[in-house]
Protein backbone atom coordinates (compact mmCIF):
# COMPACT_ATOMS: atom_id res chain seq x y z
CA UNK A 1 0.00 0.00 0.00
CA UNK A 2 1.86 3.33 -1.32
CA UNK A 3 0.09 6.84 -0.10
CA UNK A 4 0.46 9.89 -2.17
CA UNK A 5 -0.20 13.62 -0.99
CA UNK A 6 0.26 16.26 -3.14
CA UNK A 7 0.61 19.65 -1.51
CA UNK A 8 2.36 19.91 2.29
CA UNK A 9 0.24 22.04 4.57
CA UNK A 10 -2.70 21.54 6.96
CA UNK A 11 -4.83 19.47 4.84
CA UNK A 12 -1.39 17.09 4.48
CA UNK A 13 -0.72 17.03 7.98
CA UNK A 14 -4.25 16.01 9.25
CA UNK A 15 -4.00 13.04 5.91
CA UNK A 16 -0.71 12.15 7.86
CA UNK A 17 -1.65 11.92 11.19
CA UNK A 18 -5.28 10.67 10.16
CA UNK A 19 -3.18 7.32 8.14
CA UNK A 20 -1.32 6.84 11.65
CA UNK A 21 -4.21 6.37 13.77
CA UNK A 22 -4.94 3.17 11.86
CA UNK A 23 -1.71 2.29 9.65
CA UNK A 24 1.70 2.90 11.17
CA UNK A 25 3.55 0.77 8.45
CA UNK A 26 3.18 1.62 4.77
CA UNK A 27 5.02 4.62 3.20
CA UNK A 28 3.73 8.36 3.00
CA UNK A 29 4.94 10.04 0.20
CA UNK A 30 4.06 14.34 0.36
CA UNK A 31 5.05 15.95 -3.22
CA UNK A 32 5.52 20.08 -2.55
CA UNK A 33 6.39 23.14 -5.04
CA UNK A 34 7.46 24.40 -2.23
CA UNK A 35 10.94 23.37 -0.92
CA UNK A 36 9.99 23.53 2.71
CA UNK A 37 9.73 21.59 5.83
CA UNK A 38 5.69 21.92 6.67
CA UNK A 39 5.06 25.43 7.64
CA UNK A 40 1.54 27.17 8.82
CA UNK A 41 0.45 29.92 6.37
CA UNK A 42 -1.15 32.20 8.45
CA UNK A 43 1.64 32.74 10.43
CA UNK A 44 3.69 34.71 7.40
CA UNK A 45 2.60 38.00 8.22
CA UNK A 46 3.54 37.62 11.97
CA UNK A 47 6.95 36.41 10.08
CA UNK A 48 7.33 39.34 7.59
CA UNK A 49 6.01 42.07 11.16
CA UNK A 50 8.75 40.43 12.86
CA UNK A 51 7.12 38.68 15.75
CA UNK A 52 8.23 35.05 15.03
CA UNK A 53 11.48 33.96 13.17
CA UNK A 54 11.80 31.57 10.67
CA UNK A 55 11.81 28.99 13.30
CA UNK A 56 8.76 29.59 14.40
CA UNK A 57 7.00 29.45 11.21
CA UNK A 58 7.20 25.46 11.32
CA UNK A 59 4.05 23.53 11.61
CA UNK A 60 5.31 20.57 13.02
CA UNK A 61 9.00 19.94 14.76
CA UNK A 62 11.96 18.70 12.73
CA UNK A 63 11.69 14.93 13.31
CA UNK A 64 8.11 15.13 12.07
CA UNK A 65 8.33 13.06 8.61
CA UNK A 66 10.97 10.68 10.09
CA UNK A 67 8.45 10.01 12.87
CA UNK A 68 5.44 9.61 10.92
CA UNK A 69 7.75 7.68 8.45
CA UNK A 70 6.76 10.58 5.32
CA UNK A 71 9.45 10.71 2.41
CA UNK A 72 9.07 14.47 1.22
CA UNK A 73 9.62 15.38 -2.24
CA UNK A 74 10.19 19.02 -1.98
CA UNK A 75 10.31 22.09 -4.65
CA UNK A 76 8.76 19.66 -7.39
CA UNK A 77 5.81 20.15 -9.18
CA UNK A 78 3.62 17.65 -9.95
CA UNK A 79 2.72 18.15 -14.11
CA UNK A 80 -0.18 15.35 -14.47
CA UNK A 81 -1.90 12.74 -12.90
CA UNK A 82 -3.06 9.70 -14.55
CA UNK A 83 -5.65 8.32 -13.01
CA UNK A 84 -6.14 5.08 -14.85
CA UNK A 85 -2.22 4.31 -14.77
CA UNK A 86 -2.37 5.37 -10.92
CA UNK A 87 0.83 7.48 -12.13
CA UNK A 88 2.01 11.20 -11.45
CA UNK A 89 4.34 13.06 -13.27
CA UNK A 90 6.66 15.33 -11.84
CA UNK A 91 8.92 18.34 -13.44
CA UNK A 92 12.08 16.48 -13.37
CA UNK A 93 10.44 13.05 -15.38
CA UNK A 94 10.09 10.92 -12.20
CA UNK A 95 6.45 8.64 -11.92
CA UNK A 96 5.33 7.76 -8.70
CA UNK A 97 2.94 5.11 -8.37
CA UNK A 98 0.31 5.44 -6.03
CA UNK A 99 -2.46 3.32 -3.94
CA UNK A 100 -4.56 5.87 -2.79
CA UNK A 101 -3.87 9.33 -3.29
CA UNK A 102 -5.16 12.75 -1.62
CA UNK A 103 -5.17 16.19 -3.38
CA UNK A 104 -4.43 18.96 -1.21
CA UNK A 105 -3.27 21.59 -3.35
CA UNK A 106 -4.68 24.38 -1.37
CA UNK A 107 -5.49 27.45 -2.96
CA UNK A 108 -3.80 29.94 -5.08
CA UNK A 109 -4.36 34.09 -4.96
CA UNK A 110 -6.72 35.11 -7.34
CA UNK A 111 -4.96 38.37 -9.72
CA UNK A 112 -7.38 40.36 -12.04
CA UNK A 113 -5.87 40.37 -15.42
CA UNK A 114 -4.89 44.47 -15.66
CA UNK A 115 -1.81 46.23 -17.12
CA UNK A 116 1.38 46.13 -15.68
CA UNK A 117 1.51 43.01 -13.59
CA UNK A 118 4.77 41.90 -14.93
CA UNK A 119 6.69 44.84 -13.29
CA UNK A 120 9.16 44.41 -10.26
CA UNK A 121 7.86 44.99 -6.73
CA UNK A 122 3.89 43.60 -7.50
CA UNK A 123 3.45 40.00 -5.09
CA UNK A 124 0.91 38.16 -3.67
CA UNK A 125 0.65 36.86 0.06
CA UNK A 126 0.07 33.57 0.79
CA UNK A 127 3.63 31.58 0.80
CA UNK A 128 6.52 31.79 2.65
CA UNK A 129 8.50 33.08 -0.73
CA UNK A 130 6.17 35.89 -0.86
CA UNK A 131 6.64 37.44 2.30
CA UNK A 132 10.65 36.71 1.74
CA UNK A 133 10.57 38.78 -1.34
CA UNK A 134 7.98 41.50 0.44
CA UNK A 135 11.07 41.78 2.96
CA UNK A 136 13.63 42.59 1.05
CA UNK A 137 11.56 44.94 -1.03
CA UNK A 138 11.00 46.80 1.94
CA UNK A 139 12.08 49.70 4.26
CA UNK A 140 10.93 52.45 6.55
CA UNK A 141 8.69 54.58 4.89
CA UNK A 142 8.12 52.68 1.39
CA UNK A 143 4.75 53.02 0.26
CA UNK A 144 2.67 50.07 -0.49
CA UNK A 145 -0.59 49.60 -2.07
CA UNK A 146 -2.27 46.09 -0.68
CA UNK A 147 -5.27 45.40 -2.85
CA UNK A 148 -8.25 43.86 -0.80
CA UNK A 149 -9.12 44.57 2.57
CA UNK A 150 -10.53 40.84 3.42
CA UNK A 151 -8.41 38.59 6.36
CA UNK A 152 -5.04 38.08 4.66
CA UNK A 153 -5.03 41.30 3.00
CA UNK A 154 -5.26 43.60 6.55
CA UNK A 155 -2.57 40.91 7.99
CA UNK A 156 -0.07 42.36 5.38
CA UNK A 157 -1.37 46.11 5.87
CA UNK A 158 -0.28 45.09 9.80
CA UNK A 159 2.72 43.71 9.01
CA UNK A 160 4.04 46.33 6.45
CA UNK A 161 2.81 49.47 9.27
CA UNK A 162 4.86 47.46 12.13
CA UNK A 163 7.98 47.43 9.86
CA UNK A 164 7.44 51.35 9.53
CA UNK A 165 6.06 51.33 5.86
CA UNK A 166 3.09 54.00 4.66
CA UNK A 167 0.07 51.44 3.67
CA UNK A 168 -3.05 52.09 1.31
CA UNK A 169 -5.41 49.59 1.34
CA UNK A 170 -7.76 49.13 -1.97
CA UNK A 171 -10.94 47.44 -1.14
CA UNK A 172 -13.62 47.05 -4.04
CA UNK A 173 -16.84 46.63 -1.26
CA UNK A 174 -18.38 49.03 0.53
CA UNK A 175 -16.52 48.00 3.80
CA UNK A 176 -13.18 45.94 4.91
CA UNK A 177 -13.75 42.66 5.67
CA UNK A 178 -16.78 42.38 4.32
CA UNK A 179 -17.17 38.46 4.27
CA UNK A 180 -16.97 38.23 8.05
CA UNK A 181 -18.29 41.50 9.27
CA UNK A 182 -21.62 43.64 9.13
CA UNK A 183 -21.43 47.46 8.40
CA UNK A 184 -21.07 48.34 12.74
CA UNK A 185 -18.25 45.73 12.89
CA UNK A 186 -16.16 47.02 9.50
CA UNK A 187 -16.61 50.55 10.91
CA UNK A 188 -15.29 49.45 14.30
CA UNK A 189 -12.13 47.64 13.15
CA UNK A 190 -11.31 50.58 10.39
CA UNK A 191 -11.65 53.20 12.84
CA UNK A 192 -8.62 51.29 14.72
CA UNK A 193 -6.50 50.50 12.14
CA UNK A 194 -6.33 54.10 10.45
CA UNK A 195 -5.01 55.54 14.34
CA UNK A 196 -2.45 53.11 13.67
CA UNK A 197 -1.79 54.69 9.70
CA UNK A 198 -3.36 52.28 7.60
CA UNK A 199 -5.40 54.20 4.97
CA UNK A 200 -8.22 53.12 3.18
CA UNK A 201 -9.60 53.40 -0.29
CA UNK A 202 -13.29 51.53 -0.23
CA UNK A 203 -15.24 51.05 -3.37
CA UNK A 204 -12.52 51.64 -5.42
CA UNK A 205 -10.49 48.83 -7.63
CA UNK A 206 -6.36 49.14 -9.18
CA UNK A 207 -6.85 49.02 -13.02
CA UNK A 208 -3.12 49.64 -14.39
CA UNK A 209 0.52 49.70 -12.57
CA UNK A 210 2.29 51.95 -13.43
CA UNK A 211 5.89 52.51 -14.13
CA UNK A 212 9.25 51.87 -15.84
CA UNK A 213 10.59 48.34 -14.69
CA UNK A 214 9.61 48.76 -11.34
CA UNK A 215 5.90 49.62 -9.67
CA UNK A 216 5.75 53.71 -9.12
CA UNK A 217 2.21 54.34 -9.54
CA UNK A 218 -1.13 52.68 -9.02
CA UNK A 219 -4.19 53.53 -10.81
CA UNK A 220 -7.88 53.18 -9.61
CA UNK A 221 -10.57 52.95 -11.61
CA UNK A 222 -11.63 56.65 -10.58
CA UNK A 223 -8.40 57.52 -12.83
CA UNK A 224 -6.63 58.51 -9.37
CA UNK A 225 -3.00 58.08 -9.28
CA UNK A 226 -1.54 56.62 -5.75
CA UNK A 227 2.07 56.16 -5.70
CA UNK A 228 3.54 52.82 -4.89
CA UNK A 229 6.62 51.64 -4.39
CA UNK A 230 5.35 48.06 -3.96
CA UNK A 231 1.88 46.73 -4.63
CA UNK A 232 0.06 43.26 -2.60
CA UNK A 233 -2.71 41.41 -4.46
CA UNK A 234 -4.34 40.14 -1.63
CA UNK A 235 -7.94 39.74 -3.12
CA UNK A 236 -8.74 36.01 -2.65
CA UNK A 237 -7.72 32.43 -3.00
CA UNK A 238 -8.86 30.27 -5.71
CA UNK A 239 -9.05 26.30 -5.22
CA UNK A 240 -5.59 25.38 -7.27
CA UNK A 241 -6.68 22.96 -9.49
CA UNK A 242 -4.89 23.61 -12.52
CA UNK A 243 -3.17 20.23 -12.90
CA UNK A 244 -6.72 18.27 -13.44
CA UNK A 245 -8.20 20.40 -16.11
CA UNK A 246 -9.00 17.95 -18.99
CA UNK A 247 -8.94 15.05 -16.60
CA UNK A 248 -12.27 13.46 -15.36
CA UNK A 249 -11.78 14.36 -11.65
CA UNK A 250 -15.15 16.31 -10.84
CA UNK A 251 -14.43 19.99 -10.16
CA UNK A 252 -17.41 22.27 -9.72
CA UNK A 253 -15.67 25.83 -8.18
CA UNK A 254 -13.48 23.12 -6.10
CA UNK A 255 -13.11 19.43 -6.17
CA UNK A 256 -16.50 17.86 -5.18
CA UNK A 257 -15.71 15.35 -2.66
CA UNK A 258 -18.55 12.96 -0.67
CA UNK A 259 -18.95 12.94 3.29
CA UNK A 260 -15.48 10.30 3.19
CA UNK A 261 -13.54 13.07 1.02
CA UNK A 262 -13.78 11.07 -2.01
CA UNK A 263 -13.71 12.36 -5.23
CA UNK A 264 -15.48 10.71 -8.11
CA UNK A 265 -12.07 8.55 -8.94
CA UNK A 266 -11.70 5.50 -6.65
CA UNK A 267 -9.02 5.88 -4.03
CA UNK A 268 -8.63 9.65 -4.65
CA UNK A 269 -9.28 11.87 -1.68
CA UNK A 270 -9.39 15.38 -1.43
CA UNK A 271 -9.20 17.72 1.18
CA UNK A 272 -8.34 21.16 2.39
CA UNK A 273 -9.09 24.36 0.53
CA UNK A 274 -9.05 22.92 -3.06
CA UNK A 275 -12.74 21.17 -2.71
CA UNK A 276 -16.17 22.14 -1.99
CA UNK A 277 -17.59 20.56 1.45
CA UNK A 278 -20.86 20.83 3.10
CA UNK A 279 -21.40 24.11 4.85
CA UNK A 280 -24.15 22.92 7.69
CA UNK A 281 -25.46 26.57 7.99
CA UNK A 282 -26.55 26.54 4.55
CA UNK A 283 -27.01 23.18 3.80
CA UNK A 284 -25.32 23.30 0.75
CA UNK A 285 -21.32 22.50 -0.83
CA UNK A 286 -19.24 25.52 -0.82
CA UNK A 287 -15.34 25.77 -0.88
CA UNK A 288 -14.56 27.21 2.82
CA UNK A 289 -11.31 27.61 3.17
CA UNK A 290 -10.06 27.92 7.05
CA UNK A 291 -7.48 26.08 8.74
CA UNK A 292 -9.48 23.86 10.89
CA UNK A 293 -11.67 22.79 8.33
CA UNK A 294 -8.62 21.53 6.29
CA UNK A 295 -6.91 19.80 8.79
CA UNK A 296 -9.83 17.96 9.74
CA UNK A 297 -10.87 16.76 6.16
CA UNK A 298 -7.25 16.04 5.78
CA UNK A 299 -7.29 13.67 8.92
CA UNK A 300 -11.33 12.55 7.54
CA UNK A 301 -9.53 11.53 4.23
CA UNK A 302 -6.50 9.84 5.92
CA UNK A 303 -8.74 7.48 8.34
CA UNK A 304 -10.43 6.90 5.03
CA UNK A 305 -7.22 5.96 2.71
CA UNK A 306 -5.93 3.93 5.58
CA UNK A 307 -9.01 1.53 5.54
CA UNK A 308 -10.95 3.37 8.14
CA UNK A 309 -14.63 3.85 7.98
CA UNK A 310 -15.04 7.92 9.20
CA UNK A 311 -16.72 10.93 7.71
CA UNK A 312 -16.87 14.53 7.66
CA UNK A 313 -19.71 16.28 9.14
CA UNK A 314 -19.56 19.34 7.34
CA UNK A 315 -18.82 22.99 9.02
CA UNK A 316 -19.11 26.89 8.25
CA UNK A 317 -17.11 29.65 7.94
CA UNK A 318 -15.21 30.69 11.41
CA UNK A 319 -12.00 32.77 11.87
CA UNK A 320 -10.48 34.41 14.82
CA UNK A 321 -8.69 37.38 13.86
CA UNK A 322 -7.16 40.45 15.80
CA UNK A 323 -5.03 43.51 14.28
CA UNK A 324 -2.88 45.81 16.78
CA UNK A 325 -5.11 45.74 20.03
CA UNK A 326 -8.29 45.04 18.49
CA UNK A 327 -9.05 41.32 18.06
CA UNK A 328 -12.22 39.46 16.56
CA UNK A 329 -14.44 36.39 16.27
CA UNK A 330 -16.73 35.77 13.79
CA UNK A 331 -18.93 32.66 12.42
CA UNK A 332 -21.55 31.80 10.34
CA UNK A 333 -23.95 34.09 8.37
CA UNK A 334 -23.66 37.76 9.91
CA UNK A 335 -25.41 39.77 7.37
CA UNK A 336 -28.49 37.72 6.98
CA UNK A 337 -30.88 38.32 3.91
CA UNK A 338 -33.91 36.29 4.98
CA UNK A 339 -35.95 37.70 7.87
CA UNK A 340 -34.10 36.76 10.85
CA UNK A 341 -34.04 37.56 14.44
CA UNK A 342 -31.15 39.70 15.12
CA UNK A 343 -29.34 40.28 18.53
CA UNK A 344 -26.78 43.36 19.49
CA UNK A 345 -24.81 44.69 21.52
CA UNK A 346 -22.15 47.80 21.07
CA UNK A 347 -20.45 49.51 23.59
CA UNK A 348 -18.48 52.22 21.06
CA UNK A 349 -16.17 53.89 23.88
CA UNK A 350 -14.96 49.97 25.08
CA UNK A 351 -14.88 48.81 21.40
CA UNK A 352 -16.96 46.19 22.00
CA UNK A 353 -19.50 44.69 19.50
CA UNK A 354 -21.49 41.59 19.88
CA UNK A 355 -24.06 40.16 17.33
CA UNK A 356 -26.28 36.96 17.30
CA UNK A 357 -28.33 36.32 14.12
CA UNK A 358 -30.90 33.61 14.80
CA UNK A 359 -33.75 31.61 13.09
CA UNK A 360 -36.17 29.35 14.61
CA UNK A 361 -34.27 29.38 17.74
CA UNK A 362 -30.91 28.33 16.23
CA UNK A 363 -27.50 30.64 16.06
CA UNK A 364 -27.24 31.09 12.16
CA UNK A 365 -23.80 33.33 12.94
CA UNK A 366 -22.24 35.72 15.32
CA UNK A 367 -20.06 38.61 15.71
CA UNK A 368 -18.00 39.08 18.57
CA UNK A 369 -15.37 42.01 18.49
CA UNK A 370 -13.27 42.76 21.40
CA UNK A 371 -15.64 39.95 23.55
CA UNK A 372 -15.29 36.57 22.47
CA UNK A 373 -13.79 34.86 25.61
CA UNK A 374 -15.52 31.43 25.25
CA UNK A 375 -16.52 31.50 22.24
CA UNK A 376 -16.39 27.99 20.98
CA UNK A 377 -19.06 27.16 23.56
CA UNK A 378 -21.28 29.21 20.97
CA UNK A 379 -20.08 27.82 18.05
CA UNK A 380 -20.32 24.41 19.67
CA UNK A 381 -24.11 25.26 20.54
CA UNK A 382 -24.26 26.48 16.15
CA UNK A 383 -22.82 22.83 15.42
CA UNK A 384 -25.18 21.07 16.78
CA UNK A 385 -27.99 23.24 16.36
CA UNK A 386 -29.62 23.79 20.07
CA UNK A 387 -32.48 25.64 20.33
CA UNK A 388 -31.17 28.75 21.98
CA UNK A 389 -34.53 31.09 22.60
CA UNK A 390 -34.69 30.67 26.10
CA UNK A 391 -31.22 32.20 27.22
CA UNK A 392 -30.82 34.06 24.00
CA UNK A 393 -30.41 37.52 24.95
CA UNK A 394 -27.94 35.86 27.37
CA UNK A 395 -25.24 34.88 24.30
CA UNK A 396 -24.86 39.08 24.36
CA UNK A 397 -22.74 38.57 27.20
CA UNK A 398 -19.02 39.08 27.89
CA UNK A 399 -18.51 36.32 30.35
CA UNK A 400 -21.27 34.15 28.63
CA UNK A 401 -21.02 30.67 30.55
CA UNK A 402 -22.51 27.40 31.29
CA UNK A 403 -24.37 28.74 33.60
CA UNK A 404 -26.63 30.27 31.27
CA UNK A 405 -27.47 27.07 29.87
CA UNK A 406 -30.20 24.75 30.94
CA UNK A 407 -29.26 22.70 33.37
CA UNK A 408 -29.36 19.33 31.37
CA UNK A 409 -28.05 20.74 28.41
CA UNK A 410 -24.49 21.52 30.92
CA UNK A 411 -24.85 18.61 32.54
CA UNK A 412 -24.80 16.54 28.87
CA UNK A 413 -22.29 19.14 27.41
CA UNK A 414 -19.52 18.74 30.20
CA UNK A 415 -20.28 14.59 31.05
CA UNK A 416 -20.60 13.77 27.77
CA UNK A 417 -16.38 12.98 26.98
CA UNK B 1 0.19 6.24 17.15
CA UNK B 2 -2.98 6.54 18.81
CA UNK B 3 -2.68 7.98 22.05
CA UNK B 4 -5.82 9.10 24.22
CA UNK B 5 -5.81 10.97 27.78
CA UNK B 6 -5.41 8.37 30.51
CA UNK B 7 -7.47 10.99 33.49
CA UNK B 8 -10.05 13.96 33.45
CA UNK B 9 -11.20 15.25 35.90
CA UNK B 10 -15.42 15.97 36.73
CA UNK B 11 -16.89 18.72 38.33
CA UNK B 12 -19.82 17.87 41.64
CA UNK B 13 -22.04 21.05 41.23
CA UNK B 14 -24.24 19.39 43.77
CA UNK B 15 -21.48 20.20 46.66
CA UNK B 16 -19.05 22.77 45.01
CA UNK B 17 -19.08 26.17 47.32
CA UNK B 18 -17.68 28.44 45.03
CA UNK B 19 -14.87 28.69 47.64
CA UNK B 20 -12.09 29.25 44.27
CA UNK B 21 -9.22 27.30 46.26
CA UNK B 22 -8.90 25.71 43.33
CA UNK B 23 -7.60 28.38 41.16
CA UNK B 24 -5.72 29.50 43.89
CA UNK B 25 -3.81 26.50 44.20
CA UNK B 26 -3.94 26.16 40.08
CA UNK B 27 -2.05 29.37 40.27
CA UNK B 28 0.23 28.15 42.81
CA UNK B 29 1.26 24.80 40.88
CA UNK B 30 2.42 26.74 37.85
CA UNK B 31 4.37 30.10 39.83
CA UNK B 32 7.60 28.40 40.21
CA UNK B 33 7.16 28.69 43.91
CA UNK B 34 5.80 26.64 46.67
CA UNK B 35 4.65 29.30 48.57
CA UNK B 36 1.70 30.74 48.47
CA UNK B 37 2.55 34.34 49.42
CA UNK B 38 5.34 34.74 46.70
CA UNK B 39 3.29 32.87 44.06
CA UNK B 40 0.38 35.59 44.83
CA UNK B 41 2.83 38.19 45.07
CA UNK B 42 4.63 38.12 41.87
CA UNK B 43 4.11 40.50 39.20
CA UNK B 44 2.76 38.71 36.41
CA UNK B 45 1.56 35.87 38.11
CA UNK B 46 0.50 32.98 36.07
CA UNK B 47 -3.84 33.05 35.42
CA UNK B 48 -5.59 29.90 36.76
CA UNK B 49 -5.95 27.27 34.34
CA UNK B 50 -9.34 26.19 36.38
CA UNK B 51 -12.71 28.02 35.39
CA UNK B 52 -15.07 28.75 38.65
CA UNK B 53 -18.34 28.96 37.09
CA UNK B 54 -20.39 31.66 38.75
CA UNK B 55 -23.29 33.95 38.22
CA UNK B 56 -25.12 36.21 40.18
CA UNK B 57 -28.62 35.30 41.11
CA UNK B 58 -27.78 31.65 40.13
CA UNK B 59 -26.95 29.24 43.48
CA UNK B 60 -24.98 26.63 41.31
CA UNK B 61 -21.15 27.24 41.11
CA UNK B 62 -18.92 24.73 39.94
CA UNK B 63 -15.14 24.33 38.55
CA UNK B 64 -14.04 23.45 34.98
CA UNK B 65 -10.95 22.91 32.93
CA UNK B 66 -9.69 21.40 29.94
CA UNK B 67 -11.81 17.95 29.15
CA UNK B 68 -8.79 16.71 27.40
CA UNK B 69 -10.55 15.21 24.70
CA UNK B 70 -9.99 12.10 22.51
CA UNK B 71 -10.87 14.50 19.58
CA UNK B 72 -9.41 17.64 19.66
CA UNK B 73 -10.29 20.73 17.96
CA UNK B 74 -8.12 22.48 19.72
CA UNK B 75 -5.26 20.69 18.17
CA UNK B 76 -6.70 20.73 15.08
CA UNK B 77 -7.60 24.50 14.77
CA UNK B 78 -3.97 25.48 16.16
CA UNK B 79 -2.37 27.41 13.41
CA UNK B 80 1.12 26.75 15.26
CA UNK B 81 1.16 23.67 16.28
CA UNK B 82 2.01 24.95 19.79
CA UNK B 83 -1.54 22.73 20.82
CA UNK B 84 -0.03 19.30 21.30
CA UNK B 85 -1.25 15.79 22.93
CA UNK B 86 1.84 14.59 25.27
CA UNK B 87 3.15 10.96 24.50
CA UNK B 88 3.35 9.78 27.82
CA UNK B 89 0.53 11.03 29.46
CA UNK B 90 -2.34 11.79 26.85
CA UNK B 91 -2.85 15.62 28.24
CA UNK B 92 -3.33 17.99 25.72
CA UNK B 93 -0.75 20.91 26.15
CA UNK B 94 0.11 24.39 25.03
CA UNK B 95 3.56 25.15 24.24
CA UNK B 96 4.06 28.49 24.93
CA UNK B 97 7.15 28.86 23.14
CA UNK B 98 5.30 28.65 19.92
CA UNK B 99 1.91 30.01 20.55
CA UNK B 100 1.28 33.36 18.92
CA UNK B 101 -2.65 34.33 20.69
CA UNK B 102 -4.34 33.93 17.23
CA UNK B 103 -6.97 32.09 19.95
CA UNK B 104 -7.82 29.77 16.96
CA UNK B 105 -8.41 27.41 20.02
CA UNK B 106 -10.95 29.56 22.25
CA UNK B 107 -13.21 29.93 19.06
CA UNK B 108 -13.36 26.21 18.45
CA UNK B 109 -13.07 24.82 22.23
CA UNK B 110 -16.64 23.89 23.15
CA UNK B 111 -16.09 23.79 26.96
CA UNK B 112 -14.75 27.32 26.97
CA UNK B 113 -12.01 25.81 29.08
CA UNK B 114 -8.83 27.78 27.56
CA UNK B 115 -8.05 31.41 28.11
CA UNK B 116 -5.94 33.93 27.39
CA UNK B 117 -3.01 33.79 29.70
CA UNK B 118 -1.41 36.36 31.75
CA UNK B 119 -0.76 39.52 29.89
CA UNK B 120 -3.29 37.82 27.04
CA UNK B 121 -0.04 36.92 24.93
CA UNK B 122 -0.41 33.65 24.93
CA UNK B 123 -2.83 30.36 25.61
CA UNK B 124 -3.35 28.62 28.93
CA UNK B 125 -4.90 25.69 29.81
CA UNK B 126 -4.86 23.14 32.25
CA UNK B 127 -2.48 20.74 32.16
CA UNK B 128 -3.52 18.38 34.53
CA UNK B 129 -0.30 19.33 36.54
CA UNK B 130 1.70 16.17 34.93
CA UNK B 131 5.20 17.36 36.14
CA UNK B 132 3.86 17.41 39.70
CA UNK B 133 1.85 14.18 39.49
CA UNK B 134 -2.03 14.35 40.27
CA UNK B 135 -4.16 17.92 39.81
CA UNK B 136 -3.09 20.28 42.17
CA UNK B 137 -7.05 21.33 41.97
CA UNK B 138 -8.23 18.38 42.84
CA UNK B 139 -6.35 17.65 45.53
CA UNK B 140 -7.13 20.32 47.35
CA UNK B 141 -10.81 21.04 47.00
CA UNK B 142 -11.90 20.91 50.58
CA UNK B 143 -15.74 19.63 49.47
CA UNK B 144 -14.58 16.51 46.83
CA UNK B 145 -16.03 18.76 44.64
CA UNK B 146 -13.44 17.51 41.84
CA UNK B 147 -13.12 14.18 40.99
CA UNK B 148 -9.76 12.83 39.23
CA UNK B 149 -11.45 9.85 37.04
CA UNK B 150 -9.22 7.08 35.26
CA UNK B 151 -10.43 6.80 31.50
Amino acid sequence: MKYVIIGNSIAAAGCIEGIRKIDNENEIIVISQEPYHIYSRPLISYWLSGKINEEKIYYRPWDYYEKYRVKPILGRKVERVDFDEKKLYLDNNDEIYYDKLLIATGGKPFIPNILGLAKKNVFTFIKFDDVKAIDKAICPGAKAVVVGGGLSGLKAAEALIKRGCEVTVIELAERILGSILDDEGAKLVQNELEKYGIKFVLKNSVIEILGEERVEKIKLQTQEEIPADLVIFSIGVVPNVDIFKDTPLKINRGIIVNTKMETNIPDVYAAGDVVEAFDLILGEKRVIPILPNAYIQGEVAGINMAGGDFEYEGSFPINSIGFFDIHMMTGGIVNPKEDCEVLKRLERDRKIYRKICLKDGRILGFIFINSFDRTGMIVDLMKNKVDVSGFKERLLLDNFGFLDLPKEVRREKIWRV
Amino acid sequence: MLVKTKKRIYPKEEVCIGCHLCEIYCVLAHSGTRDLIKAFKKKDRPSPRVIVEEKEGVHVTFALQCRHCDDPLCIKACITGAMHRDENTGAILCDEEKCVGCWSCILVCPYGAIRRGENKKVASKCDLCIEKGDPICVQNCPNSALELVEV
